[in-house]
């Protein structure tokens, strides 16, 4: 099913960032978030996430049906890696945790408390929870922060794995990760500065 | 749901006595009590039932504000959030996660800790049955306090001005029962109000707190 | 005009600007009318009064503790509706006018636990009595407290007024929850409600009534802290207005330089 954003405007802290932002994405298909920093690009993945309400606009198909990874990752120090894995599968519904392990070649640190874990193993870990959710659409804001060549490499292939079985993912990078996708960017829809006149509910 | 509730009591064991902490400051307010008011037997034996109960609630006070901050920091919230478990649900497991790691343990060592107040015999059993009955609602209304505050960097003393009113109902109840336990008068109208609290507090406030964390997301 | 036309005609003030203008406009009429109420129903019932026979002058603290009181009661009714108004139909003016409302109520409060105490050390011998009503004022306060605290600690003004309004509800069902369990915790000295009742002010019910020498001043000293209290309200509802405004519009100048 097709992911559908149409004529949408989102606000962060009550100013508006985006609007008339309208696009789709297809499963199969890798949609690259570009924009300055600022721009509203965390604030676009948390709306489709259904973390904060759009200011107006339609989203459809994404309810239920999205895996968010934002810039933390929802790890527990005290808890192994399995554990924190087992523990997302369980909320997601129960899938086996050993394709994600071997995946982000997390098999050796299995038994580690994710507190021990470098910056860049922890980021793997956080992206390994990505496959145990069964969702078809993955929005990933900066997933390869922290991450060396080798895991970035690790991490798009896992994308193409993804997008090869019918999932799609919105992916806000710098980097180039090497994926045929479309590239969306934000900055022709920024916001246009309300006039003083519309003094009403918003106080501009 | 069982796996969050599993994830939580782990956690709590293994934070460095997440069970243990509140615990270990329920009993020294208890030995605090005689230093402060003198060690006549009587007077104590009068005022366990109270002492008690202020105790054991400043004890679930202790622990709220790492209820849900912890998982506001590390991200946890936003992607259960996005999960397919409703955040109602959540902050009902949390609560129950916060009364099993922290109120239970207070029900079991009131009595011991009465011992130490002189508290007169009857007193014992409505002093068990009243923490029973009570802390479950002083998890759940801590809950919802710990999701109003999850997002401010100095929430702690905000969050117990704001829960402390809330506790008042739960409180009076709660301590009346216990005092006319160990007085040996009849307790049916306080233990049907704090039930009927209790009762009331498990079954609506979950809403409140989900709504309240909703915005704290976003 | 038909009712719901009406109705919708109430709606218009929930734009800041139209609510400006009116506020304006009418204020200067309700100082006035304030200044003229509460001085001459102090007035009337501080020096044109009897002393009371078993009280004596005490008695005059009443026209300043009851309405006080009266009040510290009915400006959180009023948060409590302006919450409701703000979480249904997120008119902002009613968020600011419920934080508006909160000091003016807390310092009501204040006003009548304090008249309560100067009232009571003569009259029952003791500055404070752990009494059901002065009690259920105390943790009234305290609910005072704790919601201006949670508007102070949020930066984001829509996430505050989202989580005030709902403390507000819930403290509401919770203090309604205190006072009955207060009442239960401890019969008290302070006479039963004894101004409002129908049959007290028209001297049918002898029951601890306050006669009618009494009643009339206090009244107008009710009706005078009421207008004052409506005046405080728009008057501060407009500074948190403005104060928003700045805010907005400082924030729309970091967005766009």
């Amino acid at each position: 099913m097709t992911l559908t954003v149409t004529d949408l405007a989102i606000a962060r802290g009550g100013i508006p960032v985006l609007e008339g932002l309208t696009f789709t994405l297809e499963p199969g298909q890798a949609l690259i978030l570009r924009g300055p920093n600022g721009a509203g690009k965390t604030t676009l993945l948390r709306t489709l996430a259904g973390l904060q309400q759009p200011l107006a606009g339609r989203i459809d198909g994404a309810e239920d049906r999205i895996a968010y990874a934002g810039h933390s990752d929802g790890l527990k120090p005290t808890l192994s890696v399995t554990e924190n894995l087992t523990f997302w599968a369980s909320v997601f519904g129960g899938r086996d945790i050993g394709p994600a392990l071997e995946a982000f070649r997390l098999g050796d640190l299995a038994d580690r408390h994710a507190g021990n874990l470098s910056a860049g193993q922890k980021r793997r870990l956080g992206l390994s929870r990505l496959l145990v959710t069964g969702r078809p659409i993955w929005m990933l804001d900066e997933p390869t922060v922290s991450l060396d060549r080798e895991a970035v490499a690790m991490f798009a292939g896992a994308v193409r794995t993804h997008l090869a079985q019918g999932g799609s993912a919105l992916i806000a990078t710098h980097i180039d990760l090497g994926l045929d996708g479309t590239i969306l960017d934000v900055g022709p829809y920024k916001a246009k500065p309300v006039l003083d006149s519309d003094f009403d509910g918003g106080f501009l | 749901m069982i796996a969050l509730l599993k994830r939580d009591l782990v956690l709590a064991l293994r934070a460095g006595g997440g069970f243990g902490l509140g615990l270990a400051f329920f009993l020294i307010v208890t030995v605090l009590v005689p230093f402060s008011v003198g060690p006549q037997s009587a007077l104590l034996g009068t005022i366990a039932p109270g002492v008690l109960w202020l105790g054991a609630l400043l004890a679930c006070l202790l622990s709220l504000d790492r209820l849900l901050a912890l998982d506001w920091e590390d991200g946890t919230l936003d992607l259960l959030a996005t999960a397919p478990l409703p955040l109602e649900s959540v902050v009902t497991i949390k609560a129950l996660a916060h009364w099993l790691a922290t109120g239970l343990p207070l029900v079991l060592a009131a009595p011991v800790l009465g011992v130490l107040l002189n508290l007169p015999g009857p007193g014992f059993l409505w002093m068990v049955i009243s923490l029973a009955l009570g802390t479950p609602a002083l998890s759940v209304i801590g809950t919802f306090g710990a999701a109003l505050t999850v997002g401010l960097k100095r929430g702690g003393l905000l969050l117990s001005l704001l829960v402390l009113p809330l506790y008042v109902p739960t409180l009076i109840y709660g301590a009346e029962v216990a005092r006319r336990g160990a007085e040996g008068m009849t307790v049916a109208t306080p233990l049907m109000m704090l039930a009927g609290i209790s009762a009331a507090v498990i079954a609506l406030l979950p809403f409140a707190s989900a709504a309240v964390l909703r915005v704290n997301l976003r | 005009m038909s009712i719901s036309t009406r109705l919708n005609a109430l709606w218009e003030y929930a734009n800041p600007r139209k609510f400006l203008a009116t506020t304006e406009r009418v204020l200067p009429v309700l100082w006035l009318l304030t200044a003229v109420t509460l001085i001459g129903g102090l007035v009337w019932g501080f020096f044109f009064t009897p002393d009371d026979y078993r009280q004596g002058s005490t008695v005059k603290i009443i026209y300043i503790h009851v309405p006080s009181a009266f009040l510290a009661t009915s400006a959180w009714f009023m948060m409590l509706i302006t919450s409701l108004v703000w979480l249904i139909r997120r008119h902002h003016v009613s968020a600011l006018a419920s934080r508006a409302a909160a000091p003016i109520g807390a310092v009501m409060t204040l006003i009548a636990l304090v008249t309560g105490a100067i009232w009571g050390q003569p009259m029952w011998g003791t500055w404070w009595e752990w009494d059901p009503r002065l009690t259920s004022f105390l943790v009234l306060f305290l609910f005072y407290l704790g919601y201006m605290a949670l508007w102070e600690a949020i930066e984001d003004p829509d996430t505050a007024a989202d989580l005030t309004s709902v403390l507000c509800l819930v403290g509401s069902v919770f203090a309604v929850l205190s006072r009955y369990a207060v009442y239960f915790w401890n019969q008290g000295l302070h006479q039963g409600a004894s101004v409002l009742r129908a049959g007290a002010v028209a001297g049918t019910d002898t029951t601890e009534k306050v006669s009618n020498v009494y009643a009339y001043p206090l009244l107008l000293s009710m009706a005078g802290f009421f207008l004052l209290f409506v005046a405080l309200v728009f008057y501060r509802t407009g500074t948190e207005i403005r104060a928003r405004r700045i805010k907005a519009l400082l924030a729309r100048e970091r967005v766009n330089g």
